[in-house]
């Protein structure tokens, strides 16, 4: 058996953790530089808030229903989902963390009453962490995924729904469009839809391989797990990225070079401790640049640059990137948005030696592990060129303390 | 008072283990090696449920007498079933609060005279947070 266990609303739920008197009211998040809503509490989807609405634009609507609104806390989130994960591994011997608010459980070789277990599951989430979440279970992760999609629609079914491999849920499949299904977006829906395949039921008993012939091997899977086999394994291993990106809005936007080259050095530096926490090297960087989109002389551009030698060190990608942005420069605008992708990645335990060149010193590979270890312990040791205290940093003027991560923020409990 | 020196922690969730560190073809070994134990690390003893557990700071006077102090650091633990006496953090008004659990009389006490005890009708302690298993002071004071 699997499950997905999901966390409802996740950010929102996050932002009510440490406020219970928020945990029946109204609560929105917004994305990076306060742009969009990308999460909402129950009750603030009772009240129609829309989502993903750019919020400027839905302000006043906010402002009318008292709704709570918060900047992303990414601090709190992170932590607050290892929580989950943590409690969730109680209950299984194999867990995926498939996404910031997601996990996959693999119960193989556990015989239970899988209904009691998904509630004891829920319940325990929310003693321990205060998370509320949906809890599906079926014979495959694709079912699994179905039946926590209907735990979340479902009032009656308290959150836990199991699709039992003898059960007869036709009726229901037959009542939820085909794009409820993981894996099938609107666009792959609409083809379908052209061939008359307009619910999970249809899917399920279509022709898998006709379904294969005319939509790829992809999606043949989707019907055969649909129809209780397995062919999607739980992936326990933290994947391994094969490219790793750190861009960002800017709060304000840019028109100097020096003030670009600061941001694109804090954004390489980033990238590099993810780098080296994969134990990976970069041989290959692509860094770009744009305007705003919405104005007449819009401009962007991106320029990839080819290192001598592999690194991880975060003085070779931040010289590289800097460069980089002084190529793609143009003077007179007004830039938004800049950003970094480490696209050529390899082990760093297999690096091949350059000819010719010079190869990363056991020096320099020190001097990164005794950066991180620094950063780890909240020293914060950074690379001059990022800025000290820069103006184009992210906005988050509505954002909760960081009530787990850093001592300063801990709760305060009135007790008088 | 009789007073045992630890050697402190170290900030960090892992934990220190020493190896046997002498090596054998140089002289003797060294006497204390069969004697080397693990450091001792603060959070294992403090925090029995990472996940379930918080750190809250305190701010006024009501639980005084059980020796919680304006500004002390509470270690609280969500998972820790709430049984009589124990310091909780419980709901008032939908805030959060520190006070003593009277299970068996269905109050909750302050530990400060001045402040009366709270009726609670709810009787399926939802309203109690955690479990608050430590308190935490600073007490090197300087004078200057």
């Amino acid at each position: 058996m699997y499950a997905l266990v999901d966390a409802n609303s996740f950010y929102a739920s996050c932002e009510q953790v440490f406020r219970p008197e928020l945990r029946d009211q109204p609560v929105v998040v917004l994305s990076n530089n306060d742009g969009c809503i990308v999460a909402r509490s129950r009750a603030a989807k009772a009240l129609k808030i829309p989502d993903l609405q750019p919020y400027f634009k839905i302000k006043p609507l906010l402002a009318k229903h008292q709704v709570h609104v918060f900047s992303s806390n990414y601090e709190l989130y992170a932590d607050l989902s290892s929580r989950v994960v943590a409690v969730l591994e109680e209950f299984a011997p194999q867990l995926e963390v498939y996404s910031i608010d997601e996990s996959f459980l693999c119960f193989d070789g556990l015989s239970v009453d899988w209904r009691a277990y998904g509630l004891q599951i829920k319940q325990r989430l929310w003693r321990d962490v205060r998370m509320p979440v949906c809890v599906g279970m079926g014979q495959t992760k694709t079912l699994a995924k179905l039946a926590n999609h209907i735990a979340k629609k479902s009032a009656k079914l308290e959150g836990v729904c199991i699709l039992h491999a003898g059960d007869d849920w036709d009726a229901v499949f037959k009542k939820l469009a085909v794009e409820t299904i993981w894996g099938v977006g609107r666009r792959l829906a609409k083809r379908l839809n052209r061939l008359h395949l307009y619910s999970v039921y249809d899917l399920k008993m279509a022709n898998s391989k006709h379904i294969r012939r005319q939509f790829g091997v992809t999606l043949e899977r989707t019907v055969v797990e649909l129809n209780g086999e397995r062919c999607v394994n739980i992936d326990t291993q933290p994947n391994h990225k094969k490219q790793i990106y750190s861009t960002r809005s800017f709060g304000q936007k840019i028109q100097q070079l020096s003030d670009l080259q600061q941001a694109i050095s804090q954004y390489a530096s980033i990238a590099a401790v993810k780098l080296r926490k994969q134990n990976s090297v970069v041989k290959t960087i692509v860094v770009f640049i744009q305007t705003s989109r919405f104005i007449d002389d819009a401009y962007s551009n991106t320029i990839t640059i080819a290192l001598t030698h592999a690194t991880n060190d975060t003085r070779t990608i931040i010289a590289a990137a800097k460069q980089g942005i002084a190529r793609l420069y143009r003077p007179g605008l007004a830039y938004a948005k800049a950003g970094i992708g480490l696209i050529e990645l390899s082990d760093a335990s297999s690096v091949q030696l350059s000819l010719f060149n010079r190869y990363q010193s056991t020096k320099s590979l020190k001097l990164m592990a005794v950066v991180d270890k620094l950063n780890c312990q909240q020293k914060q040791v950074f690379f001059a060129s990022s800025g000290i205290n820069p103006f184009w940093r992210m906005r988050r003027q509505m954002k909760s303390p960081s009530y787990t991560t850093n001592i300063e923020e801990i709760p305060v409990i009135k007790i008088s | 008072m009789k007073v045992t020196i630890l050697e402190a922690s170290k900030n960090s969730q892992t934990i220190d283990i020493p190896l046997y560190s002498s090596s054998v073809q140089a002289g003797f070994p060294s006497p204390a090696d069969d004697y080397i134990e693990a450091k001792i690390d603060l959070n294992r003893h403090v925090i029995k449920r990472p996940a379930a557990t918080f750190f809250a700071r305190a701010n006024g006077s009501s639980m005084m007498q059980i020796g919680i102090l304006d500004g002390d650091l509470m270690v609280v633990d969500r998972s820790v079933k709430p049984e009589q006496g124990a310091v909780v953090i419980a709901l008032i008004d939908g805030e959060m609060t520190c006070k003593i659990f009277d299970k068996h009389r269905k109050r909750l006490l302050s530990a400060n005279d001045q402040f009366p005890p709270i009726a609670i009708a709810d009787e399926t302690e939802l309203f109690i947070e955690g479990v608050v298993t430590h308190s935490l002071r600073y007490h090197y004071v300087r004078i200057s």
